[in-house]
């Protein structure tokens, strides 16, 4: 098969605030055309990263390039090649919504006859043509977020970057959200570079992803091909007493791997139905109170556990969690 | 690119006169004091049309200074609601950025000091002549220079909650301790080197021999001090927005 161009390639890359190393030693690449996602709690060092990349951010070691340009030299064309949205609205609330793709378009020298064609694609596209005249301080969280895929998109760039890009959204809000960016992604062959903490996000829009973990990447590839590294089945275990029956499953032969989490355990085994019975026994011979029982094929929550040892929302709850967001926030960093 | 500087121009353009109540707000300030100073004061001093006509470069000098300074910090907002990252993360120079909203601050500040010239050729009766344009001139350096200095001192400020502080530690001596409002001839030694140390003096020196004829500053002088304390503003304004951080 035929290598595509890389569109984005890191190398070692380091992100330090004083003496708290936020991103450490990251290496990626992104082929052309795919939709690339950065999967990792809060404060994993996803936005860092993703700053980084669009140089917003100085690197503190390493390399990185977008559509082959030095991010920390070619500032300027890395910037032409790059459409980015971020975590938070950063549109015009007293222009209207014409008026915010406008003033990117002039912003990024797109010529008018251009700008205009591209302004009544682009807002066709995010369906608020209707809506093209209203000041955006009028739009919801939704309309804001379509309208800066949007103004994202007007000066055609080769990458689009996503921070968190429904993050705050209603659940169908943001599936329909996932369709444009598929969309997009086939239509315009556009590469996408996203971050995001939710796993069905990253399941159902990713080409490939990278689990990313207190500035590291953990593991990367195809939400199909990290599922499949885990293998097997899952069983999950609903109990109280969930260190007790940690115990008791490391003694039972054919479950691969424990893990024990917040009120359940999950139990990595190679086919479900056939051990399912033998656990049941251990946890009633050890009188070990459980609620439930449930088997599934593993999830990229599975595969989260299974390398970081915790999940995502208990990684974003732990005391731990909070002190580190709170010093990146100190360092003016990240964001 | 200078379509760069207007577009940044542009947006700061709609944005003024969208806000019809920044608009007026701005002007009833200045107002009421050429109104209240004008007739209360100037009844008690013997020739109260004369301290009128004193005083109504003074007020013009005001209200460009309370708009373009403000207009300057307005980059706050931009950072605290995103809107700054859009134009940071453009493929074009901070300095382009800087001069945009420089340009459109003083803009805004330039028509507000318009509407209150007209303010006080109507009350005062003050002659139109030709001198207006040397006012003109005056008021374009003095909006040019605080707005860049609103900008240097937003490019410095994280949010909001220094606002007040600036208004009271730094706008509002800057406007008192200028002639704006008494003549500087006979003031005390220490008030009088103050007065002297404050840049407006020399703006609003400048606009009342524009617009009055005679100064007690030298108007070439003045000229040379305000004209030079823009250059320094622009140059600190544009050094202190080029560090600022998203």
């Amino acid at each position: 098969m035929e290598k595509k161009k890389e569109m984005i390639k890191v190398k070692n890359l380091v992100k330090k605030f004083g003496d708290f190393t936020a991103v450490n030693g990251i290496n990626f690449e992104v082929e052309e055309g795919e939709i690339f996602g950065l999967l990792g709690p809060n404060g994993a060092g996803k936005t860092t990263t993703l700053s980084m990349l669009a140089t917003l951010l100085e690197i503190t070691t390493g390399e990185a390039y977008v559509n082959d340009f030095d991010v920390a030299t070619k500032r300027d064309e890395v910037r032409k090649s790059i459409g980015i949205v971020f975590q938070d609205p950063t549109l015009d609330d007293e222009l209207t919504a014409y008026e915010n793709l406008d003033f990117h378009g002039r912003l990024y020298g797109v010529p008018l006859a251009e700008r205009e064609k591209k302004i009544a694609e682009l807002l066709k596209l995010v369906e608020l043509e209707s809506k093209k005249n209203l000041l955006v301080k009028n739009f919801s969280g939704g309309m804001k977020r379509r309208l800066e895929i949007a103004r994202s998109l007007l000066h055609e760039p080769k990458v689009l970057f996503l921070d968190e890009p429904t993050l705050g959204l209603d659940p169908q809000t943001r599936n329909k959200l996932w369709e444009y960016i598929k969309n997009l992604n086939k239509k315009k062959g556009v590469t996408v570079i996203l971050t995001t903490h939710y796993m069905e996000e990253a399941d159902s829009l990713c080409n490939r992803i990278a689990i990313i973990d207190h500035g590291n990447i953990i593991i990367s590839g195809s939400p199909d091909d990290l599922r499949d590294q885990i293998g097997g089945d899952v069983i999950t275990v609903e109990t109280e007493d969930g260190v007790k029956l940690e115990k008791v499953i490391k003694g039972c032969k054919g479950c691969k791997s424990v893990k024990h989490h917040d009120g359940s355990v999950t139990i990595n085994v190679d086919n479900a139905s056939k051990k399912i019975s033998e656990i049941v026994e251990l946890v009633n011979h050890n009188k070990i109170k459980a609620t439930s029982f449930v088997m599934h094929k593993p999830s990229l929550e599975d595969v989260f556990l299974h390398y970081t040892g915790k999940t995502i929302r208990e990684e974003e709850s732990s005391p731990i969690e909070h002190m580190r967001l709170r010093r990146r926030m100190w360092h003016g960093g990240g964001k | 690119m200078t379509s760069a500087v207007y577009t940044i121009w542009l947006r700061n353009w709609k944005r003024y006169i969208r806000s019809k109540s920044r608009m007026i707000g701005s002007l009833v300030q200045p107002l009421l004091f050429f109104l209240s100073l004008g007739f209360g004061l100037g009844s008690a001093v013997s020739s109260g049309g004369d301290y009128m006509k004193f005083i109504a470069p003074g007020v013009i000098a005001m209200s460009v200074l309370f708009t373009s300074v403000f207009s300057g910090i307005q980059i706050i907002w931009d950072k605290q609601f995103g809107f700054l990252k859009e134009t940071l993360v453009a493929p074009i120079s901070r300095i382009k950025i800087m001069i945009g909203q420089t340009l459109g601050g003083a803009t805004s500040a330039l028509i507000q000091g318009f509407f209150m010239l007209i303010f006080t050729f109507l009350i005062s009766g003050l002659s139109i002549n030709l001198g207006i344009f040397i006012a003109i001139l005056f008021m374009i350096l003095i909006g040019l220079a605080f707005t860049s200095m609103g900008l240097a001192i937003a490019s410095r400020m994280e949010d909001m909650q220094g606002f007040q502080l600036i208004t009271n530690f730094v706008v509002m001596p800057i406007f008192f301790l200028s002639g704006a409002l008494y003549p500087i001839t006979n003031l005390p030694a220490v008030l009088k080197d103050i007065v002297y140390l404050d840049p407006l003096t020399y703006g609003v020196e400048g606009m009342r021999y524009g617009l009055l004829g005679t100064s007690t500053i030298n108007p070439i002088l003045s000229l040379l001090v305000i004209g030079g304390f823009t250059v320094i503003m622009i140059s600190l304004g544009g050094y202190l927005f080029n560090k600022t951080k998203v």
